[in-house]
This record gives C-alpha cells, sequence and structure tokens, in this order.
C-alpha cells in the first residue's frame, strides 16, 4: 500500500471575480521512502495541492477528493485527528523562511513545543533533542543558536531550521514547498542536498515541490508535471527527462539553461500564459500555447497510461507520436469528467 | 535585553523627559499670559490699590520674563504654588486631591477596557465575516460615535432613576459609585480597542508563522495563545499609553455629570478663571503623565518584541 495516495483532488477559491479552480482532479500516489517532485509553473497548483492535504488551505479555499494517509483520509479527518498527524507523521517546510518562524518566539520555544506537544517529551528532553536536530541540518554552534530569536538568523540558517523542525518527530512524509526558491543560489544548492542527504538516513518519502529542473533531477524519483490545475504529465525522472512526451513537459525542459549548450541563441521559453483560473478554456488548456495544436486539440485530452505507470494527457500518443483521433480515450479514463 | 541595557535605556530615556517637559512649561506659561484679562479680572471692579496689592503679592507686577524664571526656579522644587481662584488651597493639594479620584475612575476604565475589547477583538477576528463578527464589530462603531455626554444620562436614567440599582452620581470611594462613571468612560474605548485587536489580529492569522504553527499540529487555541496573541496586541499596547493618560487624569465631562471630584474640571475651569498657576500645574502634570506612559510603552514594547531588544543592546 502506498504511504500516501490522493484521488480527484480538487482545490476551489471562492473569490470576488468568481471561483478560481486552482487544482482540478490530481491522482497521484506517493509510496513510502520515495521522492515525488511536483513541478510546474507559478499558478499551476502546486502549492494549493499540498495545502489541501495539509489541510492549510485559506478560509475562502475549499477542497474535495481523498488523500490517503496510511489508509486514512486526512479530507475527512476531523481538525483533532489531523492535528496528531501534521508536525509528527507529515511535517511541511515552507517556500519563505523569512516569515515563516514566528519572530516573537526564541528558536528553542520553536522547536521544543513540536516535541512536547506530539510526543508528551519534558523541556529538557526536547532542547536536547532540538540541539541534536539543529546539529543535523549544519547549524553551528547549536547549543547557543537555540537561544536566539529567527532575525538572528540568515535566510539559509531558517530554512535550516525549518528543515530540522519539520524533522524534530521523524515524519513518514516530508513535503518541501519550493524550499530554497526564496534563497541565494548558492544556498540553494545547499538546502536540496541537505533535504536529499536527511532522506537517505531515515527513508522517507518527500514531496518536493519546486520548478527547479537541475534539483529534480539530482534528488527525485518520479515527476508530476502540473499545469492549470491538472496533472499533464507524470514519470521516472528518467522517462520524463530522456522520454518528455506532453509538449509542455518538452517546453519546460527546454526552458532550463544548460551550460554545456551554451551558444548565442536566446534562451527558450514557451509562449503566452497559462490560461486564467477564472474562465478554464474547455478541452487541452496547454493549446493556446502549443506549438503543437491541431483541430483535434479542441477536444478533452485523454490521459494516456503506460505499463511503468508512465501518464501524458494529450492527444499525441505516447507511443509513436502520432495523433490520436479526436474520440479517443485514455486506457484508464478518467479525464472526460474534466470538460465543463 | 540584559539587565544593565534596561536600566541605561530608562535612565537616557528619562533624561530626555526634562527638554520636553521645559519647552512645554515654556510654550504654556506664555500662552495662558498671552490670553487676554486675569485672574483677578472680574465684574466688580476691585480698586486699584487692592489690585496693586494683589499683583504685588503674585509677583504679576514684575516683568514677564522675571515671572518665568521665578516659576522655573520654583516648580524645580516641585512647587506648583497657590492657586489664584481656589483660595486657601495650593495647586499641589488641589492635584493631590483630586488625582487619586481621576486615578482610579480612569484606571479602572483602562483595565475594562482593555480587559473587554481585547476578548471581543479576539473573538471577532477568529470569526471574521460571521454574523457575530458583523455585530460587534456594529456595536463597536455605536460606541465610537455616540458621544459620552449622551451615553452617560442615558445609563443615569435606565439604571439609576428607574431601575434604582445604582446611584446617579457622587463620590464616596464605595463601588456602586464607580460602576457608572468606570462603564462610560470605557465604553468608547471599548470599542476603539476591540476594532484595533480584531484588525491586527486578523492580519496575524494571515502570516506564514501562523500558518507553520498550524502545520506543526498544535491544537487551535495554542496558536493563538502561544503564537499569534503577543504580536496582535503591539497595536492596542502602543494606543494605550496615551489613551490611559487622557483617562487618569480625568474627563471634564463625565466627572461634571456624575458629580465626581477629579482632576478633569480643574483644566477647564483653571483655563476659564485665568488662574495662571492652576493651569501651570495642570499642564505640567499631565505632560509628565503622557511621558512616563509612553515610556512605560516602549518598554512594554521592548519586551515584547525581541528585535528591538536586539538593536537596543546593539
Amino acid at each position: 500500500m502506498a504511504l500516501l495516495e490522493v484521488r480527484d483532488l480538487r482545490v476551489q477559491f471562492e473569490t470576488p471575480e468568481g471561483v478560481v479552480q486552482a487544482v482540478n482532479g490530481i491522482d497521484f500516489q506517493v509510496e513510502s521512502g520515495e521522492t515525488l517532485a511536483i513541478v510546474g509553473e507559478s499558478g499551476a497548483g502546486k502549492s494549493q495541492l499540498v495545502m489541501a492535504i495539509m489541510g492549510l488551505l485559506a478560509e475562502n479555499g475549499s477542497a474535495s477528493g481523498e488523500a490517503d494517509f496510511k489508509g486514512r483520509d486526512l479530507m475527512k479527518m476531523p481538525p483533532k485527528e489531523l492535528n496528531k498527524i501534521r508536525g509528527c507523521e507529515i511535517a511541511m517546510i515552507f517556500q519563505d523562511p523569512m516569515t515563516s518562524l514566528n519572530p516573537f518566539l526564541t528558536i528553542e520555544k520553536q522547536m521544543t513545543e513540536v516535541v512536547m506537544h506530539h510526543q508528551g517529551l519534558r523541556k529538557q528532553e526536547a532542547r536536547a533533542h532540538a540541539v541534536e536536530m539543529l546539529r543535523a541540518v549544519r547549524i553551528p554552534d547549536p547549543e547557543e543558536r537555540v537561544k536566539q530569536y529567527p532575525h538572528e538568523y540568515s535566510g539559509g540558517m531558517r530554512q535550516r531550521v525549518m528543515i530540522a523542525m519539520g524533522l524534530l518527530c521523524e515524519p513518514d512524509l516530508l513535503i518541501a514547498d519550493e524550499p530554497s526558491t526564496a534563497l541565494d543560489v548558492t544556498v540553494q544548492a545547499q538546502i536540496t542536498q541537505l533535504v536529499g542527504e536527511l532522506r537517505d538516513k531515515s527513508n522517507m518519502s518527500v514531496i518536493l515541490i519546486t520548478h527547479d529542473m537541475a534539483v529534480v533531477a539530482e534528488v527525485c524519483d518520479r515527476i508530476i508535471v502540473m499545469y492549470a490545475g491538472e496533472m499533464v504529465e507524470t514519470g521516472t525522472v528518467d522517462d520524463i527527462f530522456y522520454r518528455p512526451r506532453h509538449p509542455y513537459t518538452q517546453g519546460l525542459l527546454a526552458s532550463v539553461p544548460r551550460l554545456d549548450r551554451l551558444s548565442d541563441d536566446e534562451l527558450h521559453a514557451i509562449p503566452g500564459n497559462p490560461p486564467n483560473l477564472l474562465d478554464l478554456p474547455s478541452g487541452c488548456r496547454f493549446r493556446d500555447r502549443c506549438s503543437m495544436a491541431r483541430e483535434v486539440c479542441f477536444g478533452v485530452p485523454p490521459l494516456q497510461v503506460q505499463e511503468n505507470g508512465c501518464m501524458s494527457r494529450c492527444f499525441i500518443d505516447m507511443n509513436n507520436g502520432e495523433f490520436l483521433p479526436a474520440e479517443s480515450k485514455g486506457v484508464e479514463e478518467n479525464a472526460g469528467e474534466d470538460s465543463k | 535585553m540584559n539587565q544593565e541595557g534596561i536600566l541605561r535605556h530608562s535612565a537616557t530615556r528619562l533624561l530626555g523627559l526634562i527638554p520636553t517637559l521645559l519647552v512645554l512649561i515654556t510654550i504654556a506659561f506664555f500662552l495662558i499670559r498671552m490670553a487676554p484679562g486675569g485672574p483677578f479680572d472680574s465684574e466688580k471692579v476691585l480698586p486699584p490699590e487692592i489690585r496693586a496689592n494683589l499683583d504685588a503679592k503674585y509677583h504679576l507686577d514684575e516683568p514677564l520674563m522675571q515671572q518665568y524664571f521665578r516659576y522655573l526656579g520654583q516648580i524645580i522644587t516641585l512647587d506648583f504654588g497657590p492657586s489664584f481662584q481656589y483660595k486657601d488651597w495650593t495647586v499641589n493639594e488641589l492635584i493631590a486631591r483630586g488625582f487619586p479620584v481621576s486615578l482610579t475612575v480612569g484606571g479602572l476604565a483602562m483595565l475594562l477596557a482593555f480587559l473587554v475589547g481585547t476578548s471581543i477583538g479576539i473573538t471577532a477576528a477568529l470569526r471574521q465575516n460571521t454574523a457575530m463578527d458583523y455585530s460587534i464589530m456594529g456595536v463597536a462603531m455605536l460606541g465610537i460615535s455616540i458621544p459620552n455626554f449622551v451615553v452617560a444620562p442615558l445609563l443615569i436614567l435606565v439604571l439609576a432613576v428607574y431601575q434604582g440599582w445604582l446611584p446617579a452620581g457622587g463620590w464616596d470611594w464605595s463601588i456602586q459609585r464607580m460602576i457608572l462613571p468606570v462603564v462610560t468612560l470605557a465604553l468608547p474605548v471599548i470599542a476603539y480597542i476591540a476594532r484595533l485587536t480584531r484588525g491586527s489580529m486578523i492580519e496575524v492569522l494571515h502570516s506564514n508563522y501562523i500558518r507553520t504553527a498550524r502545520a506543526k499540529g498544535l491544537p487551535g487555541h495554542l496558536v493563538i495563545r502561544r503564537h499569534a496573541l503577543k504580536p496582535a496586541l503591539l497595536p492596542v499596547i502602543s494606543f494605550m499609553g496615551p489613551a490611559t493618560a487622557g483617562l487618569i487624569t480625568g474627563s471634564v465631562v463625565i466627572e461634571r455629570i456624575y458629580s465626581i471630584p477629579g482632576l478633569g474640571s480643574y483644566f477647564v475651569q483653571g483655563a476659564l478663571n485665568r488662574d495662571y498657576t492652576l493651569v501651570m500645574g495642570v499642564v505640567i502634570f499631565y505632560g509628565v503623565i503622557i511621558i512616563l506612559l509612553n515610556f512605560i510603552v516602549d518598554l512594554l514594547y521592548a519586551w515584547m518584541n525581541p528585535k528591538i531588544r536586539y538593536d537596543e543592546v546593539q
């Protein structure tokens, strides 16, 4: 059984302008010990997907679908039960370390409260544990620094603290929402490597949200590519990097600057913008930006599934690159309901 | 901040109080004397020799600058001089008589306003955009907009005259006689603090560190108490400094309506009668209290906000 199994997850937000469809029916699984990357442009719904799983949506947001963690549905769990899992069995690291720690409390207070609350540790034990964890994420002089406040830490150090805080209870699943985006480049690599290292030590599963393809190649096992609230392609790292099927994935990979192919060419960019989530087009959502788009793409694209688990939501046949006929259905049909 | 840091900081701040007060005294001294009329002008014109004697007794016949420096020399010894209007009373005595009463009423009103205002502000914030939130904030808006000279007679009419539950006025240091003035004084402040608390609490609840606290699996009440309360109360604390100064130095309206022998009426009476020493006395007293309360608020702020503490030590 998968550690986390998400089925038909949908997230929408009520706004004064109308209902924003942020996530439109996502299915995926995370096996234990596996690292799953969720990639896509800003606004693709990556963050809201995991926020929904963690029960952290904003007040105007609502989610439906299932998220079975160890066989129990997180989405229908009463808050009290969910609070036993959050911060303990599932930990989360956020995008902006500068504002994610409480500026009014010491690092010690913010770390010890996790283990004191979840594991009933006493203050002394909790502090020793916190110091040990800070050392594990390579905070120098942790005995002293644990007494300090967040503003006495740099951005990279604060993200290390967030990671240490997340790992205090030895979670089975770590969700990292763009953990290195807000940091400068040298620190970015350190943070990603640190997450990878700590995962290897503990057999924990990781969901890593990022738009940095280099990070994905380095630490991940499987990739989900999201576009406009949908999963457009999924597969192993090798599949996605060497055999991208969906035109959007191909575009994403082509947009990664490569040092080894330095030339005078301009950087490749996918033209246009993602569709308005308030008013999604029928049919393929990538159609307007896709260089391969044809008449057939005004229909709802099928979700093609291969035996090895690779999927692509496109009219282009995964196996031979030919266009499928307009009425074609995916092998495992669950794409049709996405249309209006 | 360490002990030594606090002491050094406090000493500097208190020394800084002196020039501020000097400016205040100078402006007040010359302003009140620029106002037409004097303490001994009345409908009945005094015989010139009596008038001259009076002026001589109170040194009003000296050049203004000489009077000014004489006054400065006098208040260094904390002596505000005799009142011109309240014969046989010194200004010190008047303040000593009125201030404890105003301090009690105002202090209790502030305490009440803080406790009730923050509680309902937080309640409204936690139920943002519900019927409860709207009704609390609607009532708070009413509380701010209805002046206390309307609220006070209404309360007296209903609770004292019709129901007879509480005395309509007077002062004998009993709880019964304090209830109405304290409540009247507190109502608009409750309303203001409630709105302030609601706004800042909502802002804090949307911050990233509250999301982190929730992601840690802490129960809701702990997220509020441990993570949100302190930052949400900071704006309230800074509002309370000057507001408390206003309340504890007495409200003319409240003290008139409820017949309370507080400090408030001296402000008006002193100014109307050109009672120079009394006006100067209460102005300086008020100034010192405002400066002291702002100083206390700063200390509280530093105590609550680690970032400020850090900068001070640096």
